[in-house]
């Protein structure tokens, strides 16, 4: 079962849509314009109709796997519920309507939910202002370690490295890169847990800051956070906080009280803003008093009940994005914060970790458990016990597709061989975790039986595994100049040499 | 091949006279799985031993390469561009990486067939 | 308790099934003196006081009609088929995660297949990456890119450029050690030259003269594209332009105080693999079935870590998905259709505006498609004289440009009918 793409089910025969004319005097363009500035040839956008194209979207929509209809277990990507509510808000017109230049008297309504949406996110994680503009969790983290350099930079105080352990996503050493830091890498110890000693010996008068979740990848608490959050701060480094896994203690604790200096939050996890496919979500970030000055401008400010935009802000790193960030995006979060309150915010994350612990319990037995529980609102177990049969993590994965589950992420974080790494999050009920460990159960028996079973897996979606190497080399010798066919966009048929199978 | 050296980041380099040919090992593209492309120098540049000359990818994974020994680069293996499979199906052969014209000695730290083996059993286990 | 399914009893059973007596023995790695015994927030509303305090804060914004908005600088009323919203409210669309299983993902992958088609055909560029986040950080991912490439350290900007994108530019910059430097010539120091067209300002560069000069230097051309005037001006890759970037909250999205938007990027072959960002490409199964796969991941974050180009991962795939929509609902002629229409009534305004007293084009001698700066005496009177007839009038450029006092840009597109022009002058006569 697949679907043409649109190009191919163009025809040129079909009308353009109906759309206004001119109606009023006036040029056209080729009337005034040098025949140079115009474009030569139009652009070979499909040409379809309608029907046809709602057609196109919906049946490519029945290809897809969503969180609406089933469970993602995605280890460290928090893939709860998206609250149908969310979506009616951020419609209303007197939000989506909004022109960002408009004077800030008219606006007043937009940055009132953006200052209170502010505030909660400061109780939630203890710090003492936010910043809403950055667009992505990645985008945040670059953000936080801009602050945390202009910090050091404005103390004429010289650091070039940023510390981070090897089981961190990667987003965070490329954020750091970024940022202009060297990174250097902190060894987790044999219990999953940062290597005090490692990070002794790796923090130094150059160390500008250490970047750490808490719980960390593995779904630990790192017990000793506050003894790790003195070390950073007796070498006047920074302690950054990676918001990943926020959704484990809502209510429970938080980074700021634990001497997190910069709390990143992805509201497309925790705050059930939609992933939309890959996004659009946002990356707050939240800071305390002495990184304030370092935000970017503009800042929403609140006084005698009147809301303005703060520019003059002398050492502000500057603008991250255009405008004020996602705020459609903001909208969504803050209407999950308004329903779900801080009781509802608090036992979300104990229901949380109730899960994760729940279905830990359930597949111990199936699955290695390099770490000892228990975990927090999620865990990583291991495919290693089926190599013998040759049998992979990603067998696992593809078998789970197969029987209605997405499947976990694999192969992260990188210090666990053969990872799996489960986050069930609140909104799976026991029921679903019972069936999801059953599958598990199914597949590692099988994985015993019949391993060549689940090499061939999935057969029951609209494709079976597809070959990214041959398709990867075939990019490779386009980009080289080996070939005309691009794979990475559609091509005319008269241009390209071959869209045949491989 | 009993005139083949190894480095700790698994590349492999056999020295005949003032020439070195530099390869990436068995052991290293088996844990990088099938290769897609590899970003390699001209010819002409030289490099100091443990110089990073270029990157190897798989679909999953990317790796520098480094320069085993020091030398100018007198030839790079042309048929990678369009076959980085030989790297998979014959790295001590046909999947050669460069050829260089050696400069001063040899770094003391190569390993030899008995002492790499050990370094990739640990790093198997 | 709202989107919470376990019931009371469901988590007693989970708790003895895990071994535990209570919430807390799964807590006892958090030290005591951190656990908190409640969030100081308020307590959670029903479904029905949360829309009505989120209506009460909508209520205390003010929304022009789209007919009777002038404004633009960066974001613009346009026409949005019903076809758009209709796509993108797709649960299977908006609420799929990342398409990291590729079977279980081929709509989203497809989906944006299809768009970074669609941009490389409006481009006239050889590849289009997943989306970025706006135009402004498009801008900047590009200019990470030139320096990647060529090594050079001082990146260009030509012109108007968006003020907000060369702000972003900066800070992108600082942190790379890039120089971003205003107008002059390139030289063998610049990484690349940028320009907008049109520009900030709706005004028309010479894209030809400046790509050459970039070339000259040794130097890449980054052209910031409005994606619609493509239907009618050359597009970057005809004049040689190296990476085409823009902003595309045109392509069916609504202005939304600002975001979210999608910012674009192309480029030519030769830089795909500098390109930030996930690439979607075509791949085959055992049974010989086209499919569609992330590709190119190993110069992403995931896998190079601090070695990757750019650190994005989560980007906008749904504004993707919106501006495909829009874009294959268009068709080479709609689109072509929007933009001339916009091109006329923006011209019929701009006569009928600078033949008020007083009024003048602030730069007669350029040319312009569908925004145009005018000087005018008391601008920022005239602005506030509008609103108070509910019209968004100009965008007030002086904020922005010192030299600009008293220019406003005034943006018409297809949305601004005959009548809404008139309005406009009959207010301006009061």
């Amino acid at each position: 079962m697949t679907e043409p793409l649109s190009f191919e089910l163009s025809r040129p025969s079909v009308d353009p849509p109906r759309l206004p004319e001119a109606d009023v005097a006036g040029p056209n363009p080729s009337d005034v314009l040098p025949r140079e500035a115009l474009r030569s040839r139009p652009p070979g956008l499909p040409r379809l109709s309608e029907p046809e194209i709602m057609r196109h979207y919906s049946r490519m929509a029945s290809l897809n796997y969503s969180i609406s209809e089933n469970f993602y277990p995605l280890g460290s990507c928090t893939m709860k519920y998206n609250p149908v509510l969310n979506e009616a808000a951020a419609a209303l017109p007197g939000f989506a309507g909004l022109h960002p230049y408009q004077d800030e008297d008219t606006v007043q309504g937009a940055l009132e939910l953006m200052w209170r949406l502010e505030q909660a996110l400061c109780a939630i994680v203890g710090v003492d202002r936010v910043t809403l503009q950055p667009a992505a969790g990645a985008h945040g983290e670059w953000t936080a370690l801009r602050m945390i350099a202009a910090f050091h930079h404005s103390r004429k105080d010289v650091r070039t490295e940023v510390l981070v352990p090897d089981s961190a996503h990667g987003t965070n050493p490329a954020s750091a890169a970024l940022s202009g830091f060297q990174v250097v890498e902190v060894k987790s110890g044999p219990d999953g847990r940062i290597s005090l000693a490692d990070l002794e010996s790796k923090l130094t008068p150059h160390t500008a800051a250490l970047m750490l979740t808490n719980p960390n990848t593995l779904g630990l608490f790192e017990r000793e956070i506050l003894d790790i959050a003195e070390m950073v701060h007796a070498t006047g480094a920074m302690l950054y906080y990676d918001g990943a896994n926020l959704n484990a203690f809502m209510g429970i604790c938080r980074p700021g009280d634990m001497g997190f200096d910069a709390v990143h939050m992805n509201l497309h996890k925790t705050f059930t803003t939609p992933h939309g496919g890959g996004g659009p979500g946002a990356g707050p970030v939240g800071v305390k008093a002495e990184l304030v000055p370092f935000l970017p401008a503009p800042t929403v400010e609140r006084t005698n009940g009147h809301l303005a935009l703060d520019y003059k802000r002398p050492q502000s790193i500057g603008r991250v994005r255009s405008f004020y960030g996602n705020f459609g995006m903001l909208v969504r979060a803050y209407t999950y914060i308004l329903a779900m309150g801080g009781d509802g915010l608090s036992q979300a994350s104990q229901d949380a970790v109730l899960s994760a612990n729940y279905l830990r319990k359930l597949v111990e037995g199936d699955l290695e458990m390099p770490h000892d529980g228990p975990c927090m609102h999620e865990f990583v177990a291991s495919a290693h016990n089926l190599n013998e049969n040759g049998v992979r993590a990603l067998d696992v994965a593809k078998a789970l597709l197969d029987r209605q589950f997405y499947a976990p992420t694999v192969y992260f974080p990188l210090v666990v061989p053969e990872a799996i790494m489960v986050e069930p999050t609140e909104t799976e009920s026991k029921a679903t975790l019972d069936s999801f460990a059953l599958a598990i159960k199914e597949i590692v028996a099988q994985a015993r039986t019949d391993p060549q079973g689940l090499h061939d897996e999935p057969k029951n979606l609209p494709v079976g595994r597809l070959d990214e190497v041959t398709a990867a080399r075939r990019i490779n010798a386009y980009l080289q100049g080996q070939s005309e066919d691009p794979i990475l966009r559609w091509k005319a048929p008269s241009a390209s040499t071959s869209e045949k199978a491989c | 091949m009993a005139d083949r050296r190894y480095t700790r980041t698994h590349e492999w380099v056999a020295v005949d006279g003032k020439h070195a040919t530099i390869g990436i090992t068995d052991f290293a593209q088996s844990q990088l799985g099938d290769v897609v492309f590899l970003e390699l120098p001209s010819a002409g540049r030289k490099l100091a031993a443990r110089d990073t000359f270029g990157v190897i990818e798989s679909v999953k994974a990317a790796s520098d390469l480094y320069a085993p020994v020091a030398g100018r680069i007198a030839e790079v293996n042309e048929k990678l561009a369009s076959k980085p499979e030989l790297i998979n199906s014959d790295p001590y052969g046909e999947g050669w990486i460069l050829k260089l014209e050696l400069a001063g000695e040899l770094p003391s730290d190569l390993l030899d067939e008995a002492e790499y083996k050990k370094v990739t059993e640990a790093a198997a286990s | 308790m709202p989107y919470l399914v376990h019931s009371p009893e469901d988590r007693s059973t989970m708790l003895e099934t895990i071994g535990v007596r209570a919430m807390n023995d799964l807590l006892v790695d958090i030290p005591q003196s951190l656990r908190l015994d409640s969030l100081q927030l308020p307590d959670g509303l029903s479904e029905f006081e949360t829309m009505a305090q989120l209506s009460t804060l909508a209520a205390r914004n003010r929304v022009y009609p789209d007919r009777l908005t002038f404004r633009g600088g960066g974001v613009y009323r346009r026409f949005i088929p019903a076809a758009v919203a209709a796509v993108t409210s797709k649960p299977e669309f908006y609420t799929a995660y990342t398409p990291y299983q590729a079977e279980a993902s081929q709509g989203t992958l497809q989906a944006i297949f299809e768009y970074q088609s669609l941009i490389a055909e409006l481009t006239a560029l050889d590849v289009s990456n997943a989306s970025l986040y706006d135009g402004a950080t498009a801008v900047a991912e590009a200019a990470m890119m030139a320096h990647v490439h060529n090594g050079r350290n001082e990146v260009l900007v030509s012109g108007y450029v968006h003020p907000e994108y060369v702000q972003v530019l900066r800070a992108f910059g600082e942190g790379r050690g890039i120089k971003v430097r205003k107008d002059g010539e390139p030289n063998k120091k610049t990484a690349a030259v940028i320009f907008q067209q049109p520009d900030f300002l709706g005004l028309l560069v010479d894209p030809r003269a400046l790509t050459a000069a970039a070339h000259d230097a040794g130097a890449l051309a980054i052209a910031c594209v409005d994606p619609i005037s493509l239907a009618i001006l050359a597009p970057p890759g005809e004049y040689g332009a190296d990476i085409a970037v823009g902003e595309g909250q045109q392509l069916g999205l609504a202005p939304s105080f600002g975001g979210p938007h999608v910012g674009f990027i192309a480029c030519r072959k030769e830089l795909v693999r500098k390109l930030p960002g996930r690439l979607v490409g075509t791949a085959h199964d055992a049974q010989g079935r086209r499919g569609f796969v992330l590709a190119l991941a190993a110069r992403e974050q995931h896998i190079r870590r601090e070695k990757a180009t750019s650190n994005i991962c989560t980007n906008h795939s749904l504004c993707a998905l919106a501006a495909a929509v829009y874009l294959t609902y268009m068709g080479p002629y709609g689109l072509r259709q929007v933009a001339e229409v916009s091109f006329k009534r923006a011209h019929n305004l701009a006569e009928r505006l600078t033949a008020l007293p007083g009024w003048e084009p602030a730069f007669p001698e350029r040319q312009f498609l569908n925004e145009f700066p005018v000087r005018l005496p008391k601008a920022q009177t005239v602005v506030r004289k509008l609103a108070r007839k509910g019209i968004l009038g100009g965008l007030d450029v002086s904020r922005w440009f010192r030299e600009l006092k008293g220019v406003l840009t005034f943006t018409c597109t297809e949305v601004n009918d005959p009548r809404a022009l008139d309005e406009l002058l009959e207010a301006l006569a009061s």
